[in-house]
Protein backbone atom coordinates (compact mmCIF):
# COMPACT_ATOMS: atom_id res chain seq x y z
CA UNK A 1 0.00 0.00 0.00
CA UNK A 2 1.39 3.51 -0.97
CA UNK A 3 0.81 5.72 2.52
CA UNK A 4 2.07 8.88 1.45
CA UNK A 5 0.05 8.68 -2.08
CA UNK A 6 -2.89 7.34 -0.27
CA UNK A 7 -2.48 10.31 2.43
CA UNK A 8 -2.69 12.75 -0.29
CA UNK A 9 -5.76 11.17 -2.23
CA UNK A 10 -7.66 11.74 1.03
CA UNK A 11 -6.67 15.62 1.41
CA UNK A 12 -7.11 16.08 -2.40
CA UNK A 13 -10.73 14.67 -1.52
CA UNK A 14 -10.78 17.82 1.73
CA UNK A 15 -8.06 19.26 3.77
CA UNK A 16 -7.52 17.81 7.23
CA UNK A 17 -5.99 17.36 10.31
CA UNK A 18 -3.60 14.83 10.94
CA UNK A 19 -6.03 12.52 13.15
CA UNK A 20 -8.81 12.94 11.03
CA UNK A 21 -6.91 11.51 7.91
CA UNK A 22 -5.31 8.67 10.25
CA UNK A 23 -9.54 7.75 10.84
CA UNK A 24 -10.47 7.72 7.18
CA UNK A 25 -7.47 5.87 5.92
CA UNK A 26 -8.23 3.74 8.54
CA UNK A 27 -11.55 3.23 8.02
CA UNK A 28 -11.55 2.59 3.96
CA UNK A 29 -8.00 1.39 3.51
CA UNK A 30 -7.15 -0.48 5.74
CA UNK A 31 -9.49 -2.21 8.80
CA UNK A 32 -8.30 -3.96 11.21
CA UNK A 33 -4.45 -2.72 10.70
CA UNK A 34 -4.52 0.82 11.82
CA UNK A 35 -1.76 3.34 10.50
CA UNK A 36 0.23 4.52 13.75
CA UNK A 37 -0.44 8.22 14.24
CA UNK A 38 3.57 8.61 14.13
CA UNK A 39 3.90 7.35 10.65
CA UNK A 40 0.78 9.61 9.43
CA UNK A 41 2.78 12.80 11.20
CA UNK A 42 6.13 11.80 9.58
CA UNK A 43 4.88 10.91 6.11
CA UNK A 44 2.86 14.20 5.94
CA UNK A 45 6.25 16.11 7.22
CA UNK A 46 7.99 14.40 4.75
CA UNK A 47 4.78 15.57 2.12
CA UNK A 48 5.59 19.20 3.39
CA UNK A 49 9.02 19.40 2.74
CA UNK A 50 8.75 17.59 -0.76
CA UNK A 51 5.72 20.82 -1.69
CA UNK A 52 3.21 18.10 -2.22
CA UNK A 53 1.49 19.51 1.08
CA UNK A 54 1.29 22.81 2.99
CA UNK A 55 0.82 22.92 6.61
CA UNK A 56 -1.91 25.78 7.66
CA UNK A 57 -1.71 27.58 10.91
CA UNK A 58 -2.26 25.89 14.03
CA UNK A 59 -5.99 26.36 15.05
CA UNK A 60 -7.63 27.06 18.57
CA UNK A 61 -9.06 24.48 20.20
CA UNK A 62 -8.46 21.36 22.84
CA UNK A 63 -5.95 18.31 21.50
CA UNK A 64 -2.79 18.16 20.05
CA UNK A 65 -3.44 17.77 16.24
CA UNK A 66 -5.01 21.34 15.36
CA UNK A 67 -2.66 21.73 12.26
CA UNK A 68 -5.20 21.55 8.71
CA UNK A 69 -3.03 19.77 6.04
CA UNK A 70 -3.76 21.14 2.13
CA UNK A 71 -2.78 19.63 -0.92
CA UNK A 72 -0.70 21.79 -3.15
CA UNK A 73 -0.84 21.51 -6.75
CA UNK A 74 2.09 19.33 -7.01
CA UNK A 75 0.43 17.11 -4.79
CA UNK A 76 -2.80 16.78 -6.94
CA UNK A 77 -0.89 16.39 -10.30
CA UNK A 78 0.90 13.50 -8.36
CA UNK A 79 -2.29 11.92 -7.39
CA UNK A 80 -3.54 12.04 -10.79
CA UNK A 81 -0.54 10.38 -12.34
CA UNK A 82 -0.96 7.19 -9.47
CA UNK A 83 -4.58 7.13 -9.93
CA UNK A 84 -4.02 6.57 -14.00
CA UNK A 85 -1.42 4.28 -13.83
CA UNK A 86 -1.59 0.81 -14.03
CA UNK A 87 -0.15 -1.46 -10.36
CA UNK A 88 3.16 -3.06 -11.12
CA UNK A 89 2.09 -6.55 -11.93
CA UNK A 90 4.67 -9.40 -10.02
CA UNK A 91 6.93 -10.24 -12.43
CA UNK A 92 8.77 -12.53 -9.88
CA UNK A 93 6.25 -14.15 -7.93
CA UNK A 94 8.25 -16.62 -5.32
CA UNK A 95 5.42 -17.09 -2.43
CA UNK A 96 5.98 -18.78 0.36
CA UNK A 97 3.27 -20.96 -0.61
CA UNK A 98 5.52 -22.29 -3.88
CA UNK A 99 8.66 -22.53 -1.64
CA UNK A 100 7.36 -25.01 0.90
CA UNK A 101 5.52 -26.91 -1.73
CA UNK A 102 9.13 -27.27 -3.50
CA UNK A 103 11.61 -27.76 -0.59
CA UNK A 104 8.77 -30.19 1.15
CA UNK A 105 8.92 -32.34 -2.52
CA UNK A 106 12.94 -32.02 -2.51
CA UNK A 107 13.18 -33.14 1.03
CA UNK A 108 10.49 -35.82 0.01
CA UNK A 109 7.68 -34.67 2.63
CA UNK A 110 4.45 -34.92 2.37
CA UNK A 111 3.74 -32.00 0.02
CA UNK A 112 0.07 -33.36 -0.41
CA UNK A 113 -0.67 -32.56 3.32
CA UNK A 114 0.47 -29.63 3.18
CA UNK A 115 -1.26 -28.77 0.69
CA UNK A 116 -4.87 -30.06 1.80
CA UNK A 117 -3.91 -28.22 5.00
CA UNK A 118 -3.29 -24.88 3.51
CA UNK A 119 -6.46 -25.82 1.43
CA UNK A 120 -8.57 -25.61 4.33
CA UNK A 121 -6.44 -22.31 5.81
CA UNK A 122 -7.79 -20.27 3.03
CA UNK A 123 -11.32 -21.83 2.84
CA UNK A 124 -11.70 -21.12 6.41
CA UNK A 125 -10.29 -17.28 5.91
CA UNK A 126 -12.51 -17.15 3.32
CA UNK A 127 -15.46 -17.93 5.23
CA UNK A 128 -14.64 -15.26 7.48
CA UNK A 129 -14.70 -12.56 4.71
CA UNK A 130 -18.32 -13.64 4.14
CA UNK A 131 -19.28 -12.72 6.93
CA UNK A 132 -17.65 -10.02 6.54
CA UNK A 133 -19.64 -9.60 2.90
CA UNK A 134 -22.42 -10.87 4.87
CA UNK A 135 -22.92 -7.71 7.65
CA UNK A 136 -20.44 -4.92 6.65
CA UNK A 137 -21.05 -2.23 4.58
CA UNK A 138 -20.23 -1.78 0.62
CA UNK A 139 -17.04 -0.58 1.41
CA UNK A 140 -16.31 -3.52 3.51
CA UNK A 141 -17.63 -6.47 0.50
CA UNK A 142 -15.46 -4.36 -1.85
CA UNK A 143 -12.13 -5.03 0.31
CA UNK A 144 -13.55 -8.65 1.21
CA UNK A 145 -14.45 -9.64 -2.22
CA UNK A 146 -10.88 -8.52 -3.64
CA UNK A 147 -9.30 -10.64 -0.86
CA UNK A 148 -11.66 -13.78 -1.26
CA UNK A 149 -10.33 -13.28 -4.93
CA UNK A 150 -6.68 -13.93 -4.55
CA UNK A 151 -7.84 -16.59 -1.95
CA UNK A 152 -9.58 -18.31 -5.06
CA UNK A 153 -6.41 -17.33 -7.48
CA UNK A 154 -3.92 -19.38 -4.62
CA UNK A 155 -6.66 -22.26 -4.26
CA UNK A 156 -6.63 -23.03 -7.81
CA UNK A 157 -3.36 -23.17 -7.96
CA UNK A 158 -3.44 -25.25 -4.79
CA UNK A 159 -5.66 -28.11 -7.35
CA UNK A 160 -3.39 -27.51 -10.11
CA UNK A 161 -0.23 -28.70 -7.96
CA UNK A 162 -2.25 -30.96 -6.04
CA UNK A 163 -2.64 -32.85 -9.97
CA UNK A 164 1.05 -32.23 -10.88
CA UNK A 165 2.71 -33.47 -7.45
CA UNK A 166 3.74 -36.92 -8.70
CA UNK A 167 5.48 -35.18 -11.48
CA UNK A 168 6.96 -32.49 -9.95
CA UNK A 169 8.80 -34.14 -7.19
CA UNK A 170 10.13 -36.18 -10.25
CA UNK A 171 11.34 -32.54 -11.27
CA UNK A 172 12.75 -31.34 -8.72
CA UNK A 173 14.68 -34.26 -7.17
CA UNK A 174 16.52 -34.65 -10.63
CA UNK B 1 -20.48 -32.12 14.12
CA UNK B 2 -21.03 -32.07 18.03
CA UNK B 3 -19.48 -34.90 20.24
CA UNK B 4 -22.17 -37.57 21.26
CA UNK B 5 -24.29 -36.49 18.80
CA UNK B 6 -26.01 -38.98 15.98
CA UNK B 7 -25.70 -37.93 12.38
CA UNK B 8 -28.23 -37.17 10.35
CA UNK B 9 -26.79 -38.52 7.55
CA UNK B 10 -24.03 -40.85 7.54
CA UNK B 11 -22.46 -43.01 4.68
CA UNK B 12 -20.04 -45.61 5.57
CA UNK B 13 -17.12 -47.07 3.28
CA UNK B 14 -19.53 -46.82 0.56
CA UNK B 15 -17.93 -48.45 -2.89
CA UNK B 16 -19.36 -47.50 -6.21
CA UNK B 17 -18.47 -48.41 -9.99
CA UNK B 18 -19.92 -47.60 -13.13
CA UNK B 19 -19.12 -50.26 -15.02
CA UNK B 20 -15.27 -50.65 -15.24
CA UNK B 21 -14.77 -47.34 -13.30
CA UNK B 22 -14.39 -46.62 -9.86
CA UNK B 23 -16.11 -43.61 -8.92
CA UNK B 24 -16.71 -43.99 -4.98
CA UNK B 25 -13.55 -46.38 -3.30
CA UNK B 26 -14.81 -46.55 0.27
CA UNK B 27 -16.25 -42.88 1.08
CA UNK B 28 -17.03 -41.80 4.89
CA UNK B 29 -19.17 -39.20 5.57
CA UNK B 30 -21.10 -37.97 8.40
CA UNK B 31 -23.64 -34.55 8.15
CA UNK B 32 -25.41 -33.42 11.38
CA UNK B 33 -28.64 -32.28 11.76
CA UNK B 34 -28.92 -28.43 9.94
CA UNK B 35 -25.14 -28.65 9.38
CA UNK B 36 -24.37 -27.33 6.08
CA UNK B 37 -21.81 -28.99 4.67
CA UNK B 38 -19.61 -28.19 1.28
CA UNK B 39 -18.33 -31.28 -0.67
CA UNK B 40 -15.28 -30.13 -2.68
CA UNK B 41 -13.23 -31.86 -5.32
CA UNK B 42 -11.76 -31.88 -8.57
CA UNK B 43 -13.89 -33.00 -11.82
CA UNK B 44 -14.37 -36.97 -11.50
CA UNK B 45 -13.73 -37.02 -8.00
CA UNK B 46 -16.41 -38.99 -7.19
CA UNK B 47 -18.25 -35.83 -5.13
CA UNK B 48 -21.68 -36.04 -7.09
CA UNK B 49 -22.17 -39.45 -7.20
CA UNK B 50 -21.23 -39.52 -3.44
CA UNK B 51 -24.46 -37.24 -2.97
CA UNK B 52 -26.27 -39.38 -5.58
CA UNK B 53 -25.69 -41.89 -2.99
CA UNK B 54 -26.55 -39.81 0.13
CA UNK B 55 -29.73 -38.49 -1.74
CA UNK B 56 -30.89 -42.23 -2.33
CA UNK B 57 -30.59 -41.67 -6.14
CA UNK B 58 -27.84 -44.30 -6.68
CA UNK B 59 -27.44 -47.30 -4.47
CA UNK B 60 -23.57 -48.24 -3.39
CA UNK B 61 -22.38 -51.86 -4.94
CA UNK B 62 -21.04 -51.97 -0.75
CA UNK B 63 -21.10 -50.00 2.26
CA UNK B 64 -23.50 -48.21 4.04
CA UNK B 65 -25.84 -45.04 3.82
CA UNK B 66 -28.12 -44.46 6.68
CA UNK B 67 -30.45 -40.74 6.73
CA UNK B 68 -32.39 -40.56 10.33
CA UNK B 69 -30.86 -43.94 11.67
CA UNK B 70 -32.33 -45.78 8.48
CA UNK B 71 -30.52 -47.70 5.94
CA UNK B 72 -31.07 -45.95 2.66
CA UNK B 73 -29.10 -48.55 0.79
CA UNK B 74 -31.40 -51.17 1.55
CA UNK B 75 -34.97 -49.63 0.47
CA UNK B 76 -36.21 -50.44 -2.64
CA UNK B 77 -36.72 -47.88 -5.36
CA UNK B 78 -40.12 -46.67 -4.07
CA UNK B 79 -39.31 -46.03 -0.65
CA UNK B 80 -36.40 -44.14 -1.56
CA UNK B 81 -38.51 -42.46 -4.08
CA UNK B 82 -41.23 -41.15 -1.48
CA UNK B 83 -37.92 -40.31 0.88
CA UNK B 84 -36.57 -38.22 -1.73
CA UNK B 85 -39.97 -36.46 -2.42
CA UNK B 86 -41.12 -36.13 1.25
CA UNK B 87 -38.16 -35.49 3.14
CA UNK B 88 -35.53 -34.12 0.89
CA UNK B 89 -35.20 -31.26 -1.51
CA UNK B 90 -33.35 -30.80 -5.08
CA UNK B 91 -31.10 -28.12 -6.54
CA UNK B 92 -29.00 -28.96 -9.65
CA UNK B 93 -26.36 -26.94 -11.58
CA UNK B 94 -29.19 -25.94 -14.27
CA UNK B 95 -31.80 -25.27 -12.02
CA UNK B 96 -33.85 -27.76 -14.58
CA UNK B 97 -37.45 -26.69 -14.34
CA UNK B 98 -40.17 -27.70 -16.12
CA UNK B 99 -40.27 -25.76 -19.38
CA UNK B 100 -44.23 -26.01 -20.07
CA UNK B 101 -45.20 -25.35 -16.58
CA UNK B 102 -45.05 -21.48 -15.35
CA UNK B 103 -42.41 -20.78 -12.40
CA UNK B 104 -45.31 -21.08 -9.19
CA UNK B 105 -46.09 -24.41 -11.02
CA UNK B 106 -42.52 -25.37 -10.96
CA UNK B 107 -42.44 -24.22 -7.09
CA UNK B 108 -45.59 -25.77 -6.18
CA UNK B 109 -44.63 -29.44 -8.03
CA UNK B 110 -43.34 -31.13 -4.68
CA UNK B 111 -46.33 -30.24 -2.93
CA UNK B 112 -48.64 -31.04 -5.45
CA UNK B 113 -46.53 -34.77 -5.65
CA UNK B 114 -47.12 -35.02 -1.94
CA UNK B 115 -50.91 -34.75 -2.06
CA UNK B 116 -51.76 -30.86 -1.50
CA UNK B 117 -54.59 -29.63 -3.08
CA UNK B 118 -53.94 -27.36 -5.96
CA UNK B 119 -54.90 -24.26 -4.19
CA UNK B 120 -53.19 -24.31 -1.02
CA UNK B 121 -50.15 -26.06 -3.01
CA UNK B 122 -49.98 -22.57 -5.32
CA UNK B 123 -50.64 -20.36 -2.39
CA UNK B 124 -47.68 -21.73 -0.72
CA UNK B 125 -45.55 -21.51 -3.67
CA UNK B 126 -46.39 -17.91 -3.93
CA UNK B 127 -44.64 -17.36 -0.33
CA UNK B 128 -41.48 -17.91 -1.95
CA UNK B 129 -41.47 -15.53 -4.79
CA UNK B 130 -41.11 -12.47 -2.64
CA UNK B 131 -38.57 -13.64 -0.22
CA UNK B 132 -36.48 -14.48 -2.82
CA UNK B 133 -36.37 -11.26 -4.80
CA UNK B 134 -38.75 -12.65 -7.84
CA UNK B 135 -41.71 -10.46 -7.34
CA UNK B 136 -43.93 -10.66 -10.31
CA UNK B 137 -42.72 -14.07 -12.39
CA UNK B 138 -44.66 -16.53 -10.81
CA UNK B 139 -46.30 -16.45 -14.43
CA UNK B 140 -43.56 -17.19 -16.46
CA UNK B 141 -41.93 -19.94 -17.57
CA UNK B 142 -38.36 -20.94 -17.56
CA UNK B 143 -37.04 -19.75 -21.11
CA UNK B 144 -38.53 -16.13 -19.49
CA UNK B 145 -36.27 -16.30 -16.53
CA UNK B 146 -32.59 -15.35 -16.40
CA UNK B 147 -30.33 -17.67 -15.57
CA UNK B 148 -29.98 -16.33 -11.57
CA UNK B 149 -33.84 -16.07 -11.68
CA UNK B 150 -34.33 -19.94 -12.94
CA UNK B 151 -31.95 -21.17 -9.93
CA UNK B 152 -33.85 -19.37 -7.51
CA UNK B 153 -37.49 -21.16 -8.52
CA UNK B 154 -34.88 -24.24 -8.16
CA UNK B 155 -34.40 -22.67 -4.56
CA UNK B 156 -37.73 -22.26 -3.98
CA UNK B 157 -39.09 -25.48 -5.24
CA UNK B 158 -36.45 -27.24 -3.27
CA UNK B 159 -37.54 -25.57 -0.36
CA UNK B 160 -41.09 -25.39 -0.51
CA UNK B 161 -41.93 -28.33 1.26
CA UNK B 162 -39.55 -27.86 4.09
CA UNK B 163 -37.45 -30.72 3.14
CA UNK B 164 -35.03 -32.16 6.10
CA UNK B 165 -32.09 -31.93 3.65
CA UNK B 166 -31.20 -30.17 0.89
CA UNK B 167 -29.15 -31.62 -2.02
CA UNK B 168 -27.52 -29.38 -4.00
CA UNK B 169 -24.93 -30.07 -7.25
CA UNK B 170 -23.57 -26.76 -8.23
CA UNK B 171 -25.75 -24.94 -7.69
CA UNK B 172 -23.86 -21.78 -8.37
CA UNK B 173 -22.09 -23.26 -11.84
CA UNK B 174 -24.16 -21.72 -14.45
CA UNK B 175 -24.01 -18.26 -12.84
CA UNK B 176 -22.03 -14.97 -13.11
CA UNK B 177 -19.98 -14.52 -9.69
CA UNK B 178 -22.39 -11.62 -8.35
CA UNK B 179 -25.71 -13.38 -9.42
CA UNK B 180 -24.05 -16.71 -8.03
CA UNK B 181 -23.19 -14.93 -4.22
CA UNK B 182 -26.97 -13.45 -4.12
CA UNK B 183 -28.29 -17.16 -4.98
CA UNK B 184 -25.68 -18.49 -2.10
CA UNK B 185 -26.81 -15.98 0.26
CA UNK B 186 -30.19 -16.87 -0.14
CA UNK B 187 -30.03 -20.78 -0.21
CA UNK B 188 -28.04 -20.25 3.02
CA UNK B 189 -30.39 -17.71 4.85
CA UNK B 190 -33.10 -20.36 3.20
CA UNK B 191 -31.63 -23.30 5.02
CA UNK B 192 -31.04 -21.43 8.26
CA UNK B 193 -34.32 -20.26 8.87
CA UNK B 194 -36.18 -23.61 8.13
CA UNK B 195 -33.09 -25.36 10.34
CA UNK B 196 -32.67 -27.99 7.16
CA UNK B 197 -29.56 -29.59 6.86
CA UNK B 198 -27.86 -28.77 3.49
CA UNK B 199 -25.03 -30.88 1.42
CA UNK B 200 -23.64 -28.56 -1.28
CA UNK B 201 -21.61 -30.04 -4.08
CA UNK B 202 -19.46 -27.64 -5.32
CA UNK B 203 -16.19 -26.74 -6.74
CA UNK B 204 -16.02 -23.22 -6.06
CA UNK B 205 -14.44 -22.16 -2.93
CA UNK B 206 -16.12 -19.13 -2.40
CA UNK B 207 -19.54 -21.49 -2.30
CA UNK B 208 -17.88 -23.55 0.08
CA UNK B 209 -17.02 -20.31 1.93
CA UNK B 210 -20.73 -19.94 2.87
CA UNK B 211 -20.70 -23.77 4.36
CA UNK B 212 -20.41 -24.52 7.94
CA UNK B 213 -17.61 -27.23 6.98
CA UNK B 214 -15.79 -28.29 3.96
CA UNK B 215 -14.61 -31.77 2.88
CA UNK B 216 -12.41 -33.18 0.08
CA UNK B 217 -13.67 -35.70 -2.13
CA UNK B 218 -10.01 -37.12 -3.97
CA UNK B 219 -10.00 -40.53 -5.91
CA UNK B 220 -13.55 -41.71 -4.29
CA UNK B 221 -12.29 -41.53 -0.73
CA UNK B 222 -13.45 -38.05 1.55
CA UNK B 223 -11.12 -36.31 3.29
CA UNK B 224 -12.18 -33.92 5.90
CA UNK B 225 -9.44 -31.69 7.24
CA UNK B 226 -9.75 -29.67 10.34
CA UNK B 227 -7.02 -26.75 11.07
CA UNK B 228 -5.18 -27.42 14.11
CA UNK B 229 -2.99 -24.51 13.55
CA UNK B 230 -3.50 -21.22 11.37
CA UNK B 231 0.00 -20.22 11.23
CA UNK B 232 3.16 -20.83 8.70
Amino acid sequence: MNVPLTLLGLLERQSSHGYDLKRDYDTYFSPGKPLLLGQVYSTLGRLARDGKVVVGPTEPGAGPDRKRYVITDRGATEVEEWLTEPVETEQHLQTELFTKVVLALMLGRDASAYLDLQRTAHVARMRELTEVKRTGMLIDKLLADHSMFRLEADLRWIDVTQARLGALAEEVRK
Amino acid sequence: MTAGQAPLLEVRDAVLSFGQTPALRGADLSVAAGEILAVMGPSGSGKSTLLHCMAGILVPDSGEVRFDGRRVDRMREPERSELRRDRFGFVFQFGQLVPELTAEENVAMPLLLGGTRRGPALAEARGWFPRLGLDGLGGRRSGELSGGQAQRVALARAMVARPDVLFADEPTGSLDSLTGEQVMEQLVDAVRENGTTAVIVTHEARVAACADREVMVRDGKVTSLRLERTGP
